[in-house]
C-alpha cells in the first residue's frame, strides 16, 4: 500500500508530526502504534506539569495526550493500533505486523520515526547478587501501578534519581508504600529540580547523591538492599555500607533512544545521544527520513518534543511537496567546553526562517556562566544562566542574521559569566 | 530575617529563588515569573498541591482512570484525600474532565478524570 507519510510510533512526537503534515497539505497519512491505544509513554504518566508552554495550563500526561489524541482524530488522520513495524529500509518501505492484518508492507514518500525511548534494563547495570522478584524499572513500576493497577510492594528502595524514578517516589507512597532512600550515583540528580522538592522533599524521603547499589538481598523476592557511598571514580567505598529492608527495588537509571528501526533503515547514528543524527527540518542521513522526539534525543519536556515533532511534520511534508532544500549547504553544530550534545547536527540556513533553535545537555552542574554560541570566533548568541544541570535540556534560540552562511561551524560552550 | 532559599515548583524550569520577609511583604529575586512570587507567598503561608492518582475503573482497556484535583488540596490533606479516591470504582465509558467525585472531603476541590476511556 502506498502512502505519502509514515509515522512510526504514537506517541508525542508522532501525532505532532502526523498533525503538522496534515496543516501543510499531506492527504494520505497513516500513524503505526504498537500498542492498544495512542499517546505513548504520557498515558501511564498520570502526574501533572505538561504543556505550560503549548497549552499555557498545566496538564497531566493522559491529558496533554488526550488533546492531541482529539485532533489527529477530527482532523481524520488514520492510526492502527496494536502495530508493531518490524522493519524499515532506505527505500521507505515499511513493514508492520497487528492481529488483523498480519504482516502488511507499506511504501511512504517520506517517513516520521517517532519510536520514543526505553529504559536501560537491568542487565546494562552490573548489580551483583541474585536475581530475585521485586526488581523493576521505574517505568514499567509506572505503567504497573498507573495503568494495570497493580501495587508492586511496599517497602521501596529506588537506584536513579531521574525524574521517573522521583515521580515514583511520590505515587508508591501516596499508595501506602515506604519510599526507604533514593540512591543516586552521581553528586548530582538526574531529575528536574521541582521534583526533588515536590516528590522527596514533600514527603520526607532521603536523597542519597554519590550512592550505589553494592547488594540485593533475597532469593525469591527482595528482602533487601545494600548501597554505599561512592568515590570520585564512581567506586563504592568500603565500611560505608548501609542495608535496608525492602521487598522492591526500582531502578530509575536512563533512558536510551529505541533505534533498531532507524539502524536497520541505515541512517547515520550518533554516538553520543544513541539517536540519528539530524538537521535543521530534523532530516536524517537518508533522504525523506525525518526523526523526532526522544528517539532523537531524552527530553524532560513534552513541550520540547512537540515543537520538535512539528518541524519535523512540516519539513517532511515540504519534502514530499518537493519544497525542501535537501541537499544544499550545512553547517555543523559542535558541543565544546561543558556540553555533552547539540540538536541540530547541521543546519541548513536555506530551509530557516528568523532563527534556529539549538537544543543541548551540559556535562555537569554549573553555577552563575553563561552558555554562548560561537562561529568563526565570534560569539552569535550567549545567555546568563543561573543554573544549569544535565538533567535539564537547555536551549539558545540563535536569530539567522547573527550565522555567517558561509562560515564556518557554530560550537556551543558554558564560559565564566 | 535572613533571606531564605526556595525553589519554585509551578513549572518545570524550578527557578532558585530567594525571599526575604520585611513585615508583611516578601521581597522575591531569582524568580524567573510573576508566578514565583505567588508561590512563595503560598508556600510559606499554606502550602498546597495538586494531586494525580488513579481510581479503579471497569470496562475498560486498562483498570486504572487517571484522575487529578481541580484544583489544589492542603499539603497535609493529600493522604486523607487518597485514602478517600481508593474507595471509588467507576464504570467505563468516561470522558476527560468528567467529575468522578464531587467536593471530595468538604475541601471544596472534585476529582475529576484527566483521560477518555471508552468502553470495551
Ligand atoms: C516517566 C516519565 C515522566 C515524564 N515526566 C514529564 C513531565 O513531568 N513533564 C513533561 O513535560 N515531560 C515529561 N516526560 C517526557 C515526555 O513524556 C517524553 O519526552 C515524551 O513522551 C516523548 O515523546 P515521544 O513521542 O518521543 O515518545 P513516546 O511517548 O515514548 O512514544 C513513542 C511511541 O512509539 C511507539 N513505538 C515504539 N516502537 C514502535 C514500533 N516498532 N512500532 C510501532 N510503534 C512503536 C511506542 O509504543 C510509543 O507509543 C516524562 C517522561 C517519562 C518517561
Ligand atoms: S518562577 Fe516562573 S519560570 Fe520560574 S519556576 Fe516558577 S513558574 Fe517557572
Amino acid at each position: 500500500m502506498q502512502y505519502e507519510l509514515v509515522v512510526i510510533g504514537g506517541g508525542p512526537a508522532g501525532l505532532a508530526a502526523a498533525l503538522e503534515a496534515r496543516k501543510e497539505g499531506i492527504a494520505k497519512i497513516v500513524i503505526l502504534e504498537r500498542d492498544k491505544e495512542l499517546g505513548g509513554i504520557l498515558q501511564q504518566c498520570i502526574h501533572n506539569g505538561f504543556g505550560l508552554h503549548q497549552f499555557k495550563e498545566e496538564l497531566t500526561g493522559p491529558e496533554y495526550a488526550g488533546r492531541f489524541i482529539e485532533m489527529v482524530q477530527k482532523e481524520g488522520i488514520e492510526y492502527k493500533l496494536g502495530a508493531m513495524v518490524v522493519s524499515v529500509n532506505g527505500e521507505k518501505e515499511i513493514a508492520y505486523v497487528n492481529a488483523e492484518d498480519g504482516l502488511v508492507t507499506l511504501q511512504a514518500k517520506a517517513i516520521v520515526l517517532a519510536m520514543g525511548c526505553r529504559e536501560r534494563p537491568r542487565g546494562a547495570l552490573s548489580i551483583p547478587g541474585p536475581r530475585p522478584a521485586g526488581i523493576f524499572t521505574a517505568g514499567t513500576a509506572q505503567r504497573f501501578v498507573n495503568m494495570e493497577g497493580k501495587m508492586i510492594g511496599k517497602r521501596v528502595v529506588i537506584l536513579g534519581s531521574g525524574d521517573i524514578g522521583l515521580i515514583m517516589a511520590r505515587r508508591m507512597t501516596l499508595e501506602g508504600a515506604k519510599v526507604e532512600v533514593v540512591a543516586e550515583l552521581m553528586p548530582y540528580s538526574g531529575g528536574l529540580t521541582r521534583n526533588i522538592v515536590q516528590c522527596l522533599e514533600d514527603f520526607n524521603i532521603p536523597l542519597k547523591l554519590s550512592h550505589t547499589v553494592t547488594e540485593i538481598h533475597g532469593t525469591d523476592r527482595v528482602t533487601g538492599v545494600t548501597i554505599a557511598k561512592v568515590d570520585a571514580n564512581r567506586k563504592s567505598i568500603h565500611g560505608t555500607q548501609v542495608t535496608y529492608e525492602c521487598d522492591t527495588l526500582l531502578l530509575s537509571v536512563g533512558l536510551v533512544p529505541e533505534n533498531e528501526l532507524s539502524e536497520q533503515a541505515g541512517v547515520e547514528m550518533s554516538r553520543v545521544t544513541a539517536g540519528p543524527i539530524v538537521n535543521e527540518s530534523m532530516a536524517t542521513s537518508i533522504e525523506g527520513i525525518f526523526a523526532c522526539g526522544n528517539v532523537v534525543h531524552v527530553h524532560d519536556l513534552v513541550d520540547f518534543v512537540t515543537k520538535e515533532s512539528q518541524r519535523a511534520g512540516a519539513a517532511a511534508a515540504r519534502y514530499i511537496q518537493k519544497r525542501l532544500t535537501v541537499s544544499g549547504e550545512s553547517i555543523h553544530t559542535e558541543p565544546k567546553h561543558g556540553v555533552r550534545y547539540v540538536i541540530p547536527n547541521t543546519i541548513d540556513l536555506s530551509n530557516v526562517g528568523e532563527s534556529i533553535e539549538l537544543f543541548m545537555r551540559v556535562t555537569d552542574i554549573f553555577r552563575d556562566v553563561k552558555l554562548v554560541a560561537m562561529q568563526d570566533g565570534k560569539v552569535i548568541r550567549e545567555v546568563t544562566k543561573k543554573h544549569l544541570a544535565p538533567g535539564e535540556m537547555e536551549k539558545l534560540v540563535i536569530p539567522i542574521k547573527n550565522i555567517l552562511s558561509t562560515g564556518g561551524e557554530i560550537t556551543v560552550m558554558v564560559k565564566e559569566a | 530575617m535572613k533571606a531564605q532559599e526556595l525553589i519554585c515548583i509551578v513549572c518545570p524550569i524550578g527557578c532558585h529563588m530567594s525571599v526575604e520577609k520585611k513585615g508583611e511583604d516578601y521581597t522575591v529575586t531569582g524568580n524567573g515569573c510573576p508566578r514565583g512570587i505567588a508561590y512563595t507567598k503560598k508556600e510559606l503561608t499554606a502550602p498546597s498541591r495538586t494531586l494525580t492518582t488513579t481510581v479503579k475503573i471497569s470496562h475498560s482497556n486498562f483498570r486504572r482512570l487517571p484522575v487529578k484535583t481541580s484544583s489544589e488540596v492542603p499539603k497535609e490533606r493529600l493522604f486523607d484525600v487518597m485514602e478517600e479516591i481508593n474507595t471509588l470504582t467507576v464504570e467505563a465509558p468516561i470522558k476527560m474532565g468528567d467529575i468522578i467525585l464531587k467536593d471530595v472531603l468538604g475541601l471544596g476541590v472534585d476529582i475529576v478524570s484527566s483521560k477518555n476511556m471508552p468502553r470495551v
